[in-house]
């Protein structure tokens, strides 16, 4: 990924996660829940198949659904779209690293 | 006008000839650079010592572990071993007939590289095959028995130097580059790798801990650790490693782990075994 | 059954010093295991050192010593080759004693 791409991504990345925060204005119906966390899991899914999944993913994942269940989605949205953000995020991660990791090398 | 272009691919050659050579896997290389690295930045450690990890990096942390080795917390779990491999399994055979020398003396030679598997296997792997192969269910691979298994078969090798090869076999070197892969790659959300800790930072604190160095990192497990109040196998401190960065552990004995395992002790080839070990 | 007592005592003239390692689960009944359930409390609650009759170190210990404690302590007296006596009693009145020979 070439250096303007990785900025363009990293700024792409925030946005989500700002829209995140800020949309609780809006009420989240159970369909936007359901939308949030069905590309959630896809990212995750994704992300286990890179071997590289995040533990703050996983518990926001369960988050969501826990306030879901508990009816409250607001909440399961929000922590949804977070969870689909962390996972993006370990995605980007993941193909980063893969060369990233030779400037660690003693050799 | 030829001799100028002669000279002038020569010194292109010349100037590429490093960096290829640096492309192509040489783990000997490899393991002199590893070794020099902390030797460099630790002059007054003894080259022995770096098998102790963090009471390698701590004149203070050294004493109160010389006075623990006096009694040490993984002796229960050494005789607990010794038990476990004279006692046959229900048809007879003992654990002793799955390894060469009856299993004594043998830990340093792990983790190995199977031709016919074209797999890493490590001490901990070896151990579950022998009892499937003799008709037992194989332990968890993160504690209790395993532990107990493993930290006899480390204090019969105390002292041996680690010996691991690498067959000239394109797999072997594969593996063994995915381990070094493995060991530098950042993880998790605190995008931690392996180096981050132990390789920039030994002798340093991660909050109240001394980080180890990676030198011989291996060379002390298992681990008794005051933090677990128990023994811990490798596949333990790897999947504990993970998570600590955040990151979602494998399988225990995954590839990516027995290849780590596999690099990580390679490079520390000619340090004692030290096994088992106790830390903080 | 194995003593659960490992003990090693050194005569250097005038002190003897005494280390010993005692195999006990040392639960504090507040950890939960992975179930949810309380680990119910199974601890040493005393350990006591005896020389010649005579109490050379008595510990009265509660929830907040670790699992396989570790105890290290010195007294004025002893000789090569005299015995010390070690024994401990937990909270479910299990006991174990042993007996080391002064080295």
């Amino acid at each position: 990924m070439s250096a303007t791409m990785s900025v363009t991504r990293n700024i792409a990345l925030a946005v989500v996660l700002v829209l995140a925060i800020a949309m609780p204005a809006l009420a989240a119906s159970e369909a936007d829940f359901k939308a949030a966390f069905a590309a959630a899991e896809a990212a995750e899914k994704q992300a286990d198949q890179l071997r590289n999944k995040w533990t703050t993913t996983e518990t926001q994942l369960a988050a969501a659904k826990k306030a879901a269940a508990a009816g409250d989605f607001d909440a399961a949205t929000a922590a949804a779209k977070e969870a689909e953000a962390l996972a993006q995020a370990s995605i980007f991660q993941a193909t980063s690293e893969k060369e990233r990791w030779k400037d660690m090398e003693i050799r | 006008m030829r001799t100028a272009f002669s000279l002038a691919s020569i010194c292109v050659l010349a100037w590429l000839a490093p960096a290829l050579a640096a492309d192509k896997p040489d783990p000997v290389a490899d393991q002199k650079a590893f070794q020099n690295f902390f030797i460099k930045k630790f002059p007054k450690v003894k080259y022995e010592d770096f098998v102790n990890g963090p009471y390698s990096m701590d004149e203070g942390l050294h004493r109160q572990w010389e006075e623990k080795e006096q009694f040490p917390p993984y002796e229960f779990a050494v005789e607990t071993g010794k038990e476990m491999f004279a006692t046959p399994f229900k048809n007879g055979k003992t654990y002793g007939d799955c390894f060469a020398n009856k299993g004594i003396g043998v830990r340093q030679n792990y983790p190995t590289f199977d031709e016919k598997e074209g797999k890493v296997i490590t001490l901990e792997l070896a151990l579950n095959r022998c009892r499937e192969a003799n008709g037992e269910a194989p332990y968890s691979y993160l504690k209790d028995e395993m532990a107990s298994l493993t930290a006899y078969m480390a204090f019969t090798s105390r002292g041996q130097k680690m010996d691991i090869r690498i067959p000239s076999d394109p797999r072997a070197l594969e593996a063994y580059e995915n381990g070094k892969r493995y060991f530098y790659t950042r993880r998790g959300q605190l995008n931690f790798s392996c180096a981050t800790c132990h390789v920039q930072s030994p002798g340093e604190h991660i909050r109240a801990e001394i980080l180890a160095p990676a030198l011989g990192i291996m060379n002390a497990m298992p681990i008794y650790r005051s933090e677990w109040s128990g023994m811990g196998t490798t596949s333990r401190r790897f999947l504990t490693c993970n998570s600590q960065t955040r990151a979602v552990p494998l399988e225990p004995q995954s590839d990516e782990y027995r290849d780590l395992e596999y690099y990580l002790s390679y490079v520390a080839n000619g340090l004692p075994i030290s096994g088992p070990g106790a830390r903080p | 059954m194995a003593s659960t007592i490992r003990v090693r005592a050194t005569n250097n003239g005038d002190t003897t010093e005494v280390q010993a390692l005692i195999q006990h689960p040392m639960d504090s009944g507040f950890i939960k295991d992975a179930q949810g359930q309380i680990i119910p409390a199974h601890f040493i609650q005393q350990l006591s050192f005896e020389y010649n009759g005579k109490s050379v170190f008595l510990a009265n210990w509660g929830a907040a010593v670790s699992k396989d404690p570790y105890v290290k302590f010195a007294f004025k007296g002893g000789a090569k080759g005299d015995e010390l006596k070690i024994s401990w009693v937990d909270n479910k009145g299990a006991t174990d004693s042993t007996t080391a020979k002064i080295q």
